[in-house]
């Protein structure tokens, strides 16, 4: 699925794959013996402001597919009808989580009558009202929720994420 | 907020790591691990080259990635001195887990002791002593020198008796083989000490004596029976929660049918299906829930039974399939004794069982044949018998126990493939000790004698009886008791006057008190008593040997160094002995100081081949070097041999229809049925509304010892829950996290309430062993014949004492169980 026309700054994403390539770069130099050049590096990771949706197409209760920071990391855009810690939008009920299991990678599957996100692979559920807290299971993160923020014009932008994604060793690649 | 860590990307683990051995020191299935660790100032790339993993990651990882760590299994330790990076992440090519980590294992890093990164500052570092009032560092020599001066006194004037031991006999963390011998030896060598306890209950004493005097040790198959059984049957346990990734591991594939071409490989001639499964449990766990997941409700039989009625329901199964015939007779005249006799005096009717056990006649008449009625074309129907505390914490341990491995005996499935009757386990093994044949049977029952006042000097190795023991809120209020009047005894004395101060102990012992040395790795609660704290290492800060439910041992390689002077126990315990040996000659007693000699251990290397390998079952075949090139799927013990560069093993016990009895066969017992069995039970039942069945969950490890430092841990977890059925809340005036009281004529504790639509009314479940809420103290003193204690058989009330505090309002009280 590709998320191009989602990008609120497609310049300002291809500026930020580039810098995370460098820093990868960066540090494969420190592991050959030619003495290399100390250069600043950021603390954190740089992440793209992506715009995921409109609070406007947001039904209660239906979720919507989304991928942050990137096409290759899955989420999800939820309203929850009810305001919730991480919650933005006019009701503070919109939040945004990743959906690859922390465990194990595998697809969570969203359960409408609880607002939980649930694991096929070993069965770990986290909820949607409580900032993805891990009600049972077996990864030990509480799953990865966006920080999103609301445009003037509706538009929701995701701009971070507050746990490590399942499956990659530096949120953006 | 729900506690986020806010980490953004990890170090990659550099190519030349270096690779260390693992196995998870917490539960029973001894999950395989690789710890990697490398120098604090580099880091690998993401280029396939850079990297251990030789993969590219530039890119995202799929499910069930080799290639991939979460935050928890990161930190920063010590190794020989220096920091450096330790990831520890579950090992694909382990047979026993095959990568997955549970959500206790895959915390091992986290759960380290860092200095860098402020984990773990929990743990002891130096040896520490009552000293002016408060406890306070020495060093070892002098540490040592005060344990072996009151000891050695009170041996003198007391005898033996007078030293009271509370000492690990597992494997894991806090144990393993050096550790066990290294106690075992000083206690049961240079000593011949009676008053010794385990750390979960109040004697020394199997946990399983029945299944042992039948002939049958409890640990007798192998993980892959549980993919090929017909049938697996598990009573009080909950192998979701407390064996995870043997659960998911080997008994989800045969739920699901995946194991259906390993079944038709290893077992031609036969008609395979998917498992079917019998869950014996008053209440319904996430395992149940699981298994109607994988299964499919119609091939899942979750029998409620009425608390404690187990032993009816099993000689009531007994008792039907052998009117029907469906037995083993050729292994019955071949291997065992006793079987007509047993039959005979078990005989139980369906009617008679229901009426006991609150079941139908149809559940367990179903449920016999699910067990044991003949496969298609005659073929004997292949079940495996599992079982763990809801048994042998349960109702009349001994009997319930030897009633369950009646049926598993008498259908042949002991020592064939797909069959087993074990128990699931709680931590590894890794028992090696001098004979304890001078303890007695039964018993003593340690903790009574200790609040009636006997034993003048306490030894206490990672054990913490203020959170696992029954009758616990009796128990820590002599017990402070005892041991204050030696606090107050040591602050009428210069610390500095060692004669005077062994002098003013030992009269305040006279005068009831008691002195107490606790060997842990951390304060535990106990150790607020005590008078002497001697820190400990734990798994990977030393090399330690255990084996897991299915004899499987392994070699855990010391991968970071122990936090300040901490010492393996093995070391702890021959430094004990040297002080002992040197003390007993100033006083004059060199014969007995004798007997201390043979500690000249420099490492715990030593302690295993003085231990383990020199005494053992297949012990000569085993050494460090040749359990490191088995890596971290070892063998499965006893060894029979050493060919080709590996340990030979053995896979099933039993397998030759040799048992344990002395004339090599199997016998079964008589188990009749005698209602609820520990003194007072009946009555506490019929006083108090609520039964308060309590158990193990899946986020804690054991009591919590490093969990209760771990924030995702305690930010989840921040007192023990106990589920109660909504309409229980609403009639106590309960909300979600509101904090209650329970309490009965034994004690009071605490606890949160959990929502649980599943709980049956009146029925409460409670975490155990839990540091801000012990269900210990609300346990009566009721045991066995053999002194196993009682706890699931526990009744009280309960009321609010609180509405949810702040650290519970954040926290989802949905639904355990997977729904999609």
């Amino acid at each position: 699925m590709k998320k191009c026309d989602l990008m609120v700054d497609l310049g300002r994403r291809r500026f930020l794959s580039g810098a995370g390539f460098a820093a990868a770069g960066a540090a494969a130099t420190t592991i050959v013996s030619a003495p290399a050049q100390a250069k600043p590096a950021a603390a954190l990771v740089e992440y793209p402001a992506n715009k995921l949706g409109t609070v406007a197409e947001l039904k209660v209760n239906e979720p919507k597919d989304v991928a942050y920071p990137d096409d290759d990391a899955p989420g999800v855009l939820i309203k929850l009808g009810k305001r919730v810690p991480g919650g933005v939008g006019p009701d503070g009920d919109i939040v945004g989580f990743s959906t690859v299991c922390p465990h194990k990678g595998y697809p969570l599957a969203f359960n409408s009558s609880d607002k939980t996100l649930n694991c096929p692979g070993h069965y770990s559920r986290f909820d949607c009202e409580a900032g993805g807290q891990q009600v049972w299971g077996q990864s030990t993160q509480n799953l990865p929720q966006y920080a999103l923020r609301v445009e003037a014009n509706g538009d929701i932008v995701a701009e971070g994420l507050d746990e490590l994604l399942y499956g990659r060793l530096s949120n953006v690649l | 907020m729900t506690y986020k860590r806010q980490i953004d990307r990890l170090p990659i683990v550099p190519a030349d790591a270096k690779e260390h051995n693992v196995t998870c020191h917490f539960c029973i299935v001894g999950c395989g691990y690789k710890a990697y660790t490398w120098d604090i100032n580099r880091q690998g790339g993401t280029d396939p080259s850079q990297n251990k993993f030789k993969v590219d990651l530039a890119q995202q990882q799929g499910a069930d990635s080799s290639a991939w760590y979460s935050p928890s299994m990161y930190n920063i330790v010590k190794q020989d001195g220096k920091d450096v990076h330790l990831v520890i992440m579950p090992d694909k090519n382990c047979v026993v887990n095959s990568g997955l980590g549970s959500v206790r294992g895959a915390r091992m890093a986290e759960t380290s002791y860092s200095e860098a990164r402020s984990t773990q500052q929990q743990r002891l570092t130096h040896p520490m002593v009552w000293r002016y009032g408060a406890m306070s560092p020495t060093s070892w020599d002098d540490a040592l020198d005060l344990v072996a001066r009151v000891t050695c006194q009170i041996v003198k004037d007391q005898g033996e008796d007078g030293l009271f031991v509370s000492a690990f006999d597992h494997g894991g963390a806090g144990g393993g083989y050096e550790n066990t011998w290294g106690t075992g030896k000083l206690y049961f060598g240079a000593m011949k000490v009676k008053n010794i306890r385990i750390h979960n209950r109040p004697a020394y004493n199997s946990e399983v004596h029945a299944t042992r005097d039948m002939g049958i040790g409890e640990l007798n198959n192998c993980y892959e029976d549980a993919e090929l059984a017909d049938t697996i049957v598990v009573v009080g346990a909950n192998p979701l929660e407390t064996q995870t990734n043997y659960f998911l591991n080997h008994w989800v594939p045969n739920l699901r049918g995946t194991s259906m071409d390993k079944k038709r490989a290893e077992l031609p001639n036969e008609a395979h299906s998917p498992a079917r499964i019998v869950i014996i449990d008053p209440r319904r766990t996430v395992t149940v829930n699981a298994c109607e997941v994988e299964a499919g409700k119609e091939r899942v039989m979750h029998l409620a039974i009425n608390s404690g009625s187990d032993l009816a329901l099993f000689n009531a199964w007994m008792t039907y399939i052998a009117e029907k015939g469906w037995v083993d007779k050729a292994l019955i005249a071949a291997s065992t004794n006793g079987f007509d006799k047993m039959v005979a005096a078990n005989k139980t009717t369906l009617e008679q069982a229901a009426a006991l056990t609150g079941l139908t006649v149809d559940q367990i008449r179903q449920s016999a044949e699910w067990i044991a009625s003949p496969k298609e074309g005659n073929a004997r129907r292949r079940t495996m018998f599992a079982y763990e505390k809801g048994l042998i914490w349960g109702n009349d341990n001994y009997r319930t126990n030897g009633a369950l491995v009646n049926v598993a005996l008498a259908t042949g499935n002991i020592g064939r493939p797909g069959g087993g009757c074990v128990r699931l386990g709680g931590h590894q093994e890794g028992y090696s000790r001098p004979s304890d044949a001078h303890v007695g049977r039964p018993a003593a029952y340690v903790d009574k004698l200790l609040i009636e006042g006997k034993g003048g000097v306490h030894h206490i190795w990672g054990c913490d009886h203020y959170k696992t023991t029954l009758n616990a809120y009796q128990f820590k209020r002599t017990y402070k008791k005892r041991t204050d009047l030696v606090k107050e005894a040591m602050d009428s004395i210069p610390f500095g006057d060692r004669t005077a101060l062994v002098n003013a102990i030992v009269e305040a012992i006279k005068k009831g008190g008691l002195f107490s040395v606790d060997v842990d790795i951390i304060p535990s609660q106990i150790g607020q008593a005590s008078h002497v704290w001697l820190p400990a290492a734990t798994s990977g800060e030393m090399n330690l040997t255990s084996m897991n439910g299915e004899r499987r041992m392994r070699l855990v390689e010391r991968y970071m160094d122990p936090p300040g002077q901490a010492m393996p126990d093995c070391l702890i315990a021959a430094r004990i002995a040297n002080n002992m040996e040197r003390v007993f000659r100033e006083i004059g007693m060199a014969q007995v100081a004798d007997n201390f000699k043979g500690f000249d251990w420099k490492t715990e290397e030593d302690a295993f081949m003085d231990g383990y390998h020199a005494h053992e079952k297949g012990g000569e075949h085993v050494t460090y070097a040749r359990l490191k090139a088995m890596g971290t799927n070892g063998f499965q013990e006893p060894a029979t041999g050493f060919a080709d560069g590996k340990i030979i093993g053995t896979k099933r016990l039993f397998a030759d229809g040799k048992f344990g009895g002395k004339d090599g066969k199997a016998t079964f017992m008589e188990t009749q049925w005698r209602g609820l069995q520990a003194a007072g039970k009946q009555a506490e039942k019929d006083k108090f509304p609520f039964l308060i069945n309590n158990g193990r969950a899946n986020l804690i490890w054991q009591s919590a010892y490093l969990d209760q430092k771990n924030d995702f841990v305690m930010d989840a977890q921040p007192y023990p829950f106990i589920e109660l059925n909504p309409a229980d809340m609403a009639e106590l005036g309960l909300k979600d996290g509101d904090l209650v009281e329970v309490y009965n004529d034994n004690g009071s504790t605490q606890a949160m309430a959990y929502p649980t639509p599943s709980a049956k009314r009146n029925q409460a479940f409670m975490l155990f062993a839990f540091p801000t809420g012990v269900q210990g103290n609300v346990v009566s003193a009721g045991v066995n014949e053999f002194v196993i204690p009682n706890y699931k058989q526990t009744w009280g009330n309960i009321r609010k004492i609180a509405s949810a505090p702040e650290n519970t309002r954040h926290l989802s009280f949905k639904s355990r169980e997977y729904a999609v």
